[in-house]
């Protein structure tokens, strides 16, 4: 897959593993998420941090993830641990890696100079190792921009993290979500500035699926590309939101089809159903039906 | 590699293994204690004395208590209590002696 294809890959559903439990990421591809983020990070105790390294470089080379994305969280660059981390990530060949409590573009330029270092030592193609950026603080969501922009060819995107930023804006979770409003808005509109992906924060009570079910579909409207997970419980619900409905993909496929023919007789601007349609409206279509062929209810031939 | 003191890396959770090791003169001995150990004890003692061969460790006492871990899982422990025995923390050779 070339590195833009990469980039834009369909990531609803990154579901959190702890790299110190092998029990659970030898098989986790099985659950069906799009991406795998397994942590170097929280879900790692302070002592633990040498062992958790050894467990994912291991199953790196020798789990076979069957096309599910692979990306690791790394510890913070305020910690003793994110070269280390860095280096096993890069010679275990995960697609990418999460920078924890990321603040500034000079952050991510920091660990792209230890990645490039990396890549070096253990002879991995110079740019193959992507990033993403968790935004945790208020500064953070300010500096969005800059940070979406800092590494082009490497940056899928930004994710907010709820716990931390909530606690810097000094609130707590609510179930409307107003206290993460403003975050979520504001990274959004960086990321799409940007054209890169933009992810949602976990959920953390597994008994309210109600409210689990709420906030996806708050983020789906928002526009948000996908949202972190910490239960393979959580997987499913969110990629039968996300799934298009019925006659979305239909508006979809008179589009695209209209599209192609009128483009053959070189028309760029044409009706379809009485609206408007030009070139802008192309790649909406196309997301549509990407989206409806990964949620599996695509059964059209485009 | 040199080890220093006795280290010990992994959990007694299912699927994982616990593995101890300590410096000793005499070669390398292994001791496994494992739910499969009728089925799998030859296979983990064999995947101990690899995964130490590749770090260049002739002399050690291990004991393993494996709860059914992959191959993987038994390697990774074993680099982790080699290197914790030897006091390295950094620098890791991933993809030399760590295969």
């Amino acid at each position: 897959m070339s590195n833009e294809r990469r980039l834009k890959r369909l990531r609803r559903t990154m579901m959190f593993l702890s790299a110190q439990r092998p029990g659970l990421i030898k098989d986790a591809y099985i659950y069906g998420a799009d991406s795998l983020m397994i942590d170097l990070e929280d879900a790692v105790a302070e002592n633990q941090k040498d062992s958790a390294r050894f467990s994912l470089y291991n199953a790196l080379k020798t789990v076979d993830y069957r096309g599910t994305e692979v990306i690791v969280r790394i510890n913070a660059l305020d910690t003793p641990h994110w070269q280390e981390d860095i280096r096993v990530v890069v010679a275990g060949g995960a697609d990418g890696l999460r920078i924890a409590k990321c603040e500034t573009k000079q952050d991510v330029f920091t660990i792209v100079e230890a990645i490039e270092k990396a890549e070096e030592e253990f002879g991995r193609e110079p740019g193959s190792t992507l990033i993403m950026a968790a935004l945790e603080s208020p500064l953070a969501i300010l500096n969005a921009y800059e940070i979406c922009t800092a590494c082009p060819e490497r940056m899928i995107g930004v994710a907010i993290s709820g716990g931390d930023y909530r606690k810097t804006m000094g609130t707590k979770y609510y179930p409307d979500g107003y206290e993460i409003f403003a975050g979520r808005a504001n990274m959004l509109v960086a990321a799409r500035a940007a054209g890169v992906q933009c992810f949602d924060t976990v959920f953390t009570n597994l008994d309210d699926e109600e409210g689990f079910r709420k906030e996806v579909q708050l983020i789906k409207e928002m526009g948000f590309d996908g949202k972190s997970l910490i239960s393979p419980r959580q997987i499913a619900i969110v990629h039968e939101i996300f799934a298009p409905t019925e006659k979305e993909i239909r508006d979809a496929e008179k589009i695209v089809r209209a599209w192609r023919e009128n483009e053959a007789k070189g028309v760029g601007v044409f009706t379809v159903d009485g609206k408007m349609i030009d070139i802008a409206f192309i790649p909406g279509a196309e997301r549509v039906i990407e989206m409806a062929k990964a949620s599996g209810i695509y059964e059209g031939d485009l | 590699m040199l080890l220093k003191q006795p280290a010990i890396a992994g959990t007694l959770e299912s699927s994982d293994v616990q593995v101890t090791i300590t410096p000793q003169d005499g070669g390398v001995k292994v001791e496994v204690d494992s739910t499969v150990k009728a089925q799998y004890g030859r296979h983990i003692e064999e995947c101990v004395r690899e995964t130490l061969g590749n770090l260049n460790i002739d002399n050690a006492l291990v004991k393993v208590v494996d709860q059914g871990a992959l191959e993987c899982t038994i390697k990774a422990r074993v680099e982790c209590a080699a290197f914790r025995s030897a006091q390295v923390e950094d620098n890791y050779p991933w993809g030399g002696a760590i295969k």
